[in-house]
Formats: C-alpha cells, sequence, structure tokens
C-alpha cells in the first residue's frame, strides 16, 4: 500500500519519490513542461486551481522553498496562505495535530509542509480529511521531493532522456533530504561523493556507488550535484574546517574538467560560494543552478495540479 | 481457599515437568500435584482441560508508572494488565518521578503495591541518585527497603568511574547490578538503528556500536570487581555474542531480551509508526535473528516485556520526537508462545525464559510449582487466537507496535498467592 497513492492509483499526496512509480514521475515531468510557458506570458496564470485554497505549513524557516510553492500556486489561480510556525518545545507534535485540524475545519485542499522531523509529511498525510492533499516540502532527513522532480526535470532538459547517465552527488549526504531524494532520479548511476563523516551507513543499499576520492568519482560523469555545506558540521567533529573541505571536496573548475566535457554542475541553494563550490564553476558555462529555479515552479504547478485531479485538463 | 486445578498440562520448567495432570492449592500454597493430598476440599474447582497450567511469569522489566506518571499509567490499570498477562511477580524500574533513589519511595510503592490485587512487586532501585549517574545511591539501604538490584534503567551513564565506583560498592554486600548497555555519547541524538532502513528514512542512528563498546567496558569492569551484572536489553548480534564469550570463560552474568525485538526489526518503521520507536532501537534482521537464535540456545537468560505505558499524545507526533517505549506486559506470554512456533521450541523450554530463569535472575522463590511453594500460577490457552486491540488490552497504554496484529495463546487464570486474581471468560 503506497500512502502516496489512491486507490485508482492516481498520486494522491507527495511524500517522496521512494517507491513512486515511474510512471507517474514522468508524468509530472510531462505536465510540468507544459506549464514551462505560463511564467513567459504577459497574464502568468492558468485558472486550473481557482478557488483551491493552498496552505503553506511551515515549521522550519525556509524563504527560497516556500516563495516558488507561493508563485507556484498563484500561478495556477489558487488561494495561498503562508503559516510560519516556529517551534522548539516538546509540546509541538500536539500544536501539529491541532494547526492541521483548525486548517482543515478552514477548507483546506492541500498543505504544503515543511518540517524538521523526518516523517512529519507522513505523519500529516495519515491524520488529513480524505479530501486534502499534502506535499512534502522536506522533512527532516528524509525526503524532498519536489526538489528531486526539479532536478530530473533540469537534467532531462540539458540531457535529454536518463538512460545512460552518470550523476554524482558531493557533500553532505547524511543530513541532506535532497540527497535522498535524488538518489530516486530516474538514471542509471548515482554516485555519492564525500568523506566518511558525511556519508550514512548503508547508503550503498539504496544503490549509489559511493566514493570518497572526488576525483575518482567525478570521472566521466554527465551530472554533478553539489550539496549545501551547514556550518554546523565543524562542530560536529565531523569536519575540521571548511577550508580542507574545499580542498577536497569543494568543486572547482580542475576537478570539474574530469566529469564529462558536456557534464552539467547543478545546486539546490542556497550555495557556500567557496566551501562546496568556486564561483568561478557556479556562475560558469556548465552551470545550470538559474534554471533550475525556474524550473522549479514548473515542477511545482505539476505536482499540485496533478494532486487537484486538473492535471490533464 | 483451597483450588483444584484439574486435568491440566502442567509444565514446570524448573522440576522438568510436562505432563496432564491436577495440581492442588491450599492456602496460598502448592499443597500436590498429582495425587489429591488426604483431607483436601475443593472451594474452588477450575477445569483445566485442553489447557496449559505454568508457573505465574515473572517479568523482569513492567513499568508501573508511579509515582510521578500516573497521568500516562497507575499502579492499579498497570497491575491488573500485568495479571491478565499472567504475570505473578514483576520488577520495576526506578525511571519513576522522583526516581526511586531513597528507600521512604520504595516502602511506599510496596505499600501501596500490596494493598491492590495483581502480582508481586520487585522494584529494582536506582544506581545513582536521581538517576543521574554521579552519585551513588544508598544502596544498602534500599535493599533493607525491598529492591531486589540496581540500574541506571534507561538514563545515561556516562561516567566510567562512577560505574566502576557502583559495581565495587555493590560487590562489596553482594548486590545485583543491571545495566542496559549502551554508550550515550555513540547514541547521543539518535532515534533508530543506525543502518540503511534509518538512512533511507533519514532517521538519526543509534549504532550497534553504543551496545558493544558499552559492553565491553562493562564486562571488562566486571571482571575486575567481580560485581554481580544482569544485562538488560541486548538488542545486536554483537552484544549477544561478546556475552556468550564472556559467559563461556566463566564471567557469571545474565542477560535478557524484550520481546518486542525477538518478532521485529528497523524494516517495520517503513511508514513513521512513531509505536516502533523503542529503546533500544529495533535492530536489523541479522539483530533479530541472532537474538531468537540465542534465546534457543541458552545465551540469554529471560524475555521480558518492558512494559512502557505511555499516553496517545507523545505518540501522535512525528517519529523523532515520539517517547519511545511500548506496553506489552499482555502480550509476553503469545509473543513467547510465537517464538516458540516459530522456532520449534518444546513449550517448557519457552516458559522458562518467562518463569523460572528471570525469577533466579530476580533472586526471588518464584517461577516454580515445586510442593509447597507459593501458588502462583498462570493457566493459559495455548491454541485461542485474538487480536490486539486497545479495547481487549488491561493497561493504560495502548501504545504497542503490535496494534490489529493477530496473537495465539490466552490467559484464562492468573492465580497469586492462592487467590484467582485474574479470570478472563474465554
Amino acid at each position: 500500500m503506497n500512502p502516496q497513492l489512491s486507490q485508482d492509483g492516481r498520486l494522491r499526496h507527495l511524500l517522496t519519490l521512494d517507491g513512486l512509480p515511474r510512471a507517474i514521475i514522468t508524468q509530472i515531468l510531462d505536465t510540468a513542461e507544459s506549464f514551462m510557458d505560463v511564467g513567459e506570458r504577459e497574464v502568468k496564470k492558468v485558472p486550473l486551481l481557482r478557488g483551491k485554497s493552498i496552505f503553506n505549513l511551515f515549521f522550519e524557516p525556509s524563504t527560497r522553498t516556500r516563495t516558488t510553492f507561493e508563485i507556484a500556486a498563484k500561478r495556477l489561480s489558487a488561494d495561498v496562505v503562508n503559516l510560519n510556525i516556529a517551534t522548539s518545545s516538546q509540546t509541538k507534535g500536539e500544536a501539529i495535530l491541532d494547526t492541521v485540524d483548525n486548517l482543515s475545519a478552514m477548507h483546506a485542499d492541500m498543505f504544503v509542509v515543511r518540517h524538521a522531523q523526518s516523517g512529519a509529511a507522513h505523519f500529516i498525510a495519515q491524520h488529513v480529511a480524505p479530501h486534502i492533499s499534502v506535499v512534502n516540502a522536506g522533512d527532516g532527513r528524509h525526503a524532498h521531493p519536489t526538489q528531486g522532480l526539479l532536478d530530473m526535470f533540469t537534467i532531462r532538459r540539458f540531457k535529454g532522456e536518463f538512460h545512460n547517465l552518470t550523476v554524482a552527488i558531493v557533500g553532505d549526504v547524511l543530513h541532506s533530504r535532497v540527497a535522498r531524494s535524488q538518489i530516486h532520479a530516474l538514471v542509471p548511476e548515482v554516485r555519492v561523493i564525500g568523506p566518511k563523516t558525511l556519508l550514512p551507513t548503508g547508503v550503498e543499499q539504496m544503490g549509489v556507488r559511493v566514493f570518497h576520492d572526488m576525483e575518482a568519482g567525478l570521472a566521466g560523469c554527465d551530472v554533478v550535484i553539489m550539496l549545501r555545506l551547514q556550518n554546523e558540521r565543524m562542530k560536529g567533529a565531523r569536519l575540521p574546517s571548511s577550508q580542507e573541505y574545499f580542498k577536497f571536496f569543494g568543486l572547482t573548475p580542475e576537478k570539474l574538467a574530469l566529469a564529462r566535457p558536456d557534464a552539467i554542475v547543478m545546486h539546490p541553494g542556497p550555495m557556500n560560494r567557496g566551501v562546496e563550490i568556486a564561483s568561478e564553476v557556479a556562475d560558469g558555462p556548465q552551470s545550470v543552478i538559474l534554471p533550475q529555479v525556474t524550473y522549479g515552479i514548473a515542477v511545482r504547478m505539476a505536482v499540485m495540479a496533478m494532486l487537484a485531479g486538473t492535471g490533464n485538463a | 481457599m483451597n483450588i483444584h486445578i484439574r486435568n491440566g498440562r502442567v509444565i514446570d520448567p524448573m522440576n522438568e515437568r510436562d505432563e496432564m495432570t491436577d495440581v492442588f492449592v491450599t492456602a496460598g500454597r502448592i499443597a500436590a500435584i498429582g495425587q489429591m493430598p488426604a483431607g483436601f476440599q475443593a472451594s474452588h474447582t477450575i477445569d483445566a482441560t485442553g489447557l496449559v497450567v505454568c508457573p505465574g511469569l515473572v517479568d523482569l522489566s513492567v513499568r508501573l508508572r508511579e509515582p510521578g506518571f500516573e497521568y500516562r499509567a497507575t499502579l492499579e490499570s498497570e497491575m491488573l494488565a500485568a495479571a491478565a498477562g499472567g504475570v505473578t511477580s514483576l520488577a520495576c524500574p526506578p525511571d519513576t518521578d522522583p526516581p526511586l533513589d531513597e528507600p521512604g519511595l520504595v516502602e511506599m510503592l510496596k505499600f501501596r503495591a500490596r494493598n491492590l490485587p495483581g502480582p508481586r512487586v520487585y522494584p529494582i532501585g536506582a544506581m545513582t541518585q536521581k538517576l543521574e549517574g554521579q552519585m551513588l545511591t544508598e544502596m544498602a539501604e534500599l535493599t533493607e527497603a525491598g529492591c531486589r538490584a540496581f540500574t541506571q534503567a534507561d538514563a545515561p551513564m556516562t561516567d566510567t568511574l562512577v560505574l566502576l565506583r557502583a559495581m565495587e560498592y555493590a560487590a562489596t554486600f553482594g548486590f545485583s547490578l543491571w545495566l542496559r548497555p549502551q554508550d550515550a555519547t555513540l547514541a547521543r541524538g539518535g532515534v533508530a538503528h543506525d543502518g540503511a532502513v534509518a538512512t533511507r528514512l533519514g532517521l538519526q542512528g543509534i549504532p550497534a556500536l553504543a551496545e558493544t563498546v558499552a559492553l565491553a567496558t562493562i564486562l571488562q569492569l566486571a571482571r575486575e570487581t567481580g560485581a554481580r551484572i544482569h544485562l538488560a536489553r541486548l538488542s545486536t548480534r554483537e552484544g549477544i555474542a561478546m556475552v556468550r564469550a564472556a559467559k563461556a570463560q566463566g564471567l557469571a552474568v545474565t542477560c535478557d531480551v524484550a520481546c518486542a525485538h525477538v518478532h521485529l526489526s528497523e524494516n517495520d518503521l517503513i511508514g513513521f509508526d512513531s509505536h516502533l520507536h523503542l529503546v533500544p532501537p529495533l535492530r536489523s534482521l541479522r539483530d533479530r535473528d541472532a537474538i531468537r537464535e540465542a534465546l534457543r540456545d541458552g545465551s540469554i537468560d529471560a524475555l521480558c516485556s518492558d512494559h512502557t505505558p505511555v499516553d496517545e499524545d507523545v505518540k501522535l507526533v512525528p517519529f523523532g520526537e515520539s517517547t519511545p517505549g511500548a506496553s506489552g506486559v499482555e502480550l509476553l506470554l503469545p509473543l513467547t508462545l510465537k517464538w516458540a512456533r516459530d522456532m520449534g521450541v518444546p513449550l517448557l523450554r519457552a516458559i522458562d525464559l518467562i518463569s523460572w530463569k528471570p525469577a533466579q535472575i530476580l533472586g526471588i522463590p518464584g517461577g516454580n510449582l515445586s510442593i509447597g511453594s507459593a501458588a502462583d500460577l498462570c493457566i493459559f490457552d495455548e491454541s485461542a487466537e485474538w487480536i490486539v486491540t486497545p479495547k481487549i488490552l488491561s493497561s493504560q497504554g495502548d501504545n504497542t507496535p503490535f496494534l490489529d496484529h493477530p496473537m495465539q495463546g490466552r490467559v484464562r487464570y492468573t492465580v497469586i498467592d492462592g487467590h484467582i486474581d485474574f479470570e478472563s471468560p474465554g
């Protein structure tokens, strides 16, 4: 039983890409493609979700992701309410369900949820009324499925199809929900590259190849995805310094030269220039970091439209 | 009251008895097995045809939640739950609020328990004051007040020197220390077994190393001090191997596991059900299978419920924020029986793990049906099938990972001190 699908196999919630049928992923990407021109129109709106109420429930601060969800919803003509719920106490769990119940009583149609705990979106999806859909906008270290989808969309846009591609994900995979979602991308070979302190136990059982030597890991790659390195990692004794990290795991033009000449460079943002990525690369010809942001809106529109049952309208 | 228990399958592991026969109870004692004693007049007859009659179960870890956590469960509710589970003696850990770290608290608990129907309650005292891991408790005074052993329960023990002193002090008097091996720093922040499933779900892991590193320390200190050590709630294959090796070298240690860990693994966490948030964490299938095998070969001495009732609110949150623990005293018997069926282990050996063996670890006279011993009995229907629901459980804690699971084996009567304290309509 996939909690993300309705009984007739349609998308009911988007919680994770783990176990999401390939056909649905392809459908989301195709739908996103059809929304690509909306942003370029004079009137950047389609009426697909007119009259629908979408609540952005952010239990963890975020500007970027929340904004793109908001724009996506507005371009679909939905009514959007943003709730930033800062939580720190142990009683916040109770507050989650109370919040969800309250908003449900206001006839919400969709919740876009970000929460610091892995599994929070699953938890909310289990407790909402049957007509409400939940979109996971990032739960702890677990998943960030729309980011994974927009990365796939970006890859498809620049590389055509997915077969024969090799993707390298570099950096703090351990703490990254983005990496966990990217690992489920539809490419034949995913590599993860990083020091042992930043790679989770048994990650190879997710079907990836593990490299600790960045130069070996980048060789022959079509796509290089850099992950953000949080400053806290130094305090947790996972790394000695950001300088040493950059030296061994930062993406420089020299290291990028080891990948295929037509390799693209991606980053989920926000970037730490000089920590995981050199500015020459971030702003260089192989970087598709800004297109990723643009595509993110189309992909989120596609997800919301499909959840509302109007994706093929 | 004179009770005549007719025609049951009487299983008594200590006396290696497994036969169809009658049991006669007089004045709270087992008066006879087989032949009715001269002049016996039954005031109550139990027809045990088709039922198993065995020693009342001895559970090494049942949280009664008093004092301090009465909103989660009360002494009344949990003693009733234990009786419904066929348990006639239980050890309760000191992680109450305040912790059982001074004699007055222990006496109060014993007094409260004595005045309620239900099993015999054996408090385990706090090893350190407030369970803070810094200053020793008055272990001798606490023993006089009724403590059977001392433990940190699940409270972290970060200071190895304090652990050494606790062992030396306990060894002075011959007291037993019950320790759950977990290195506090290696386990810090973790909520699930550090393995492929936690990685996939993005849950912070507790590595198997947290158990083995702590075990290495405990075993080495035990060798040095001669302290009597019982290792509580083992969870890893490597940990079990270490204890097996230590026993083979002649170290007098015992150990137990919780019954949930005999059946569940990290794989059950997919879906983030907070009822599977347990301490220690559910580990890999490899570990679970090692536990199942070690119970068979005797490397693990006892099975317990590690009964931890909590209110539903603290489980109705995302996995990592939920309070760990499972209610389980009413599932100890059926989960033990299930293991025995799965593994092809004779009933006598299975019951041994939840009666005679834990009674020895606890150092109490129960857990057997010797003539003249206290009439603590569990009479159960080995084949009765039932489904775990909140309604069917007597415990105030409905927090079990086995909700909606089918069980086989149901307690029909629990006799404590010659009184029928629990009777199920069947």
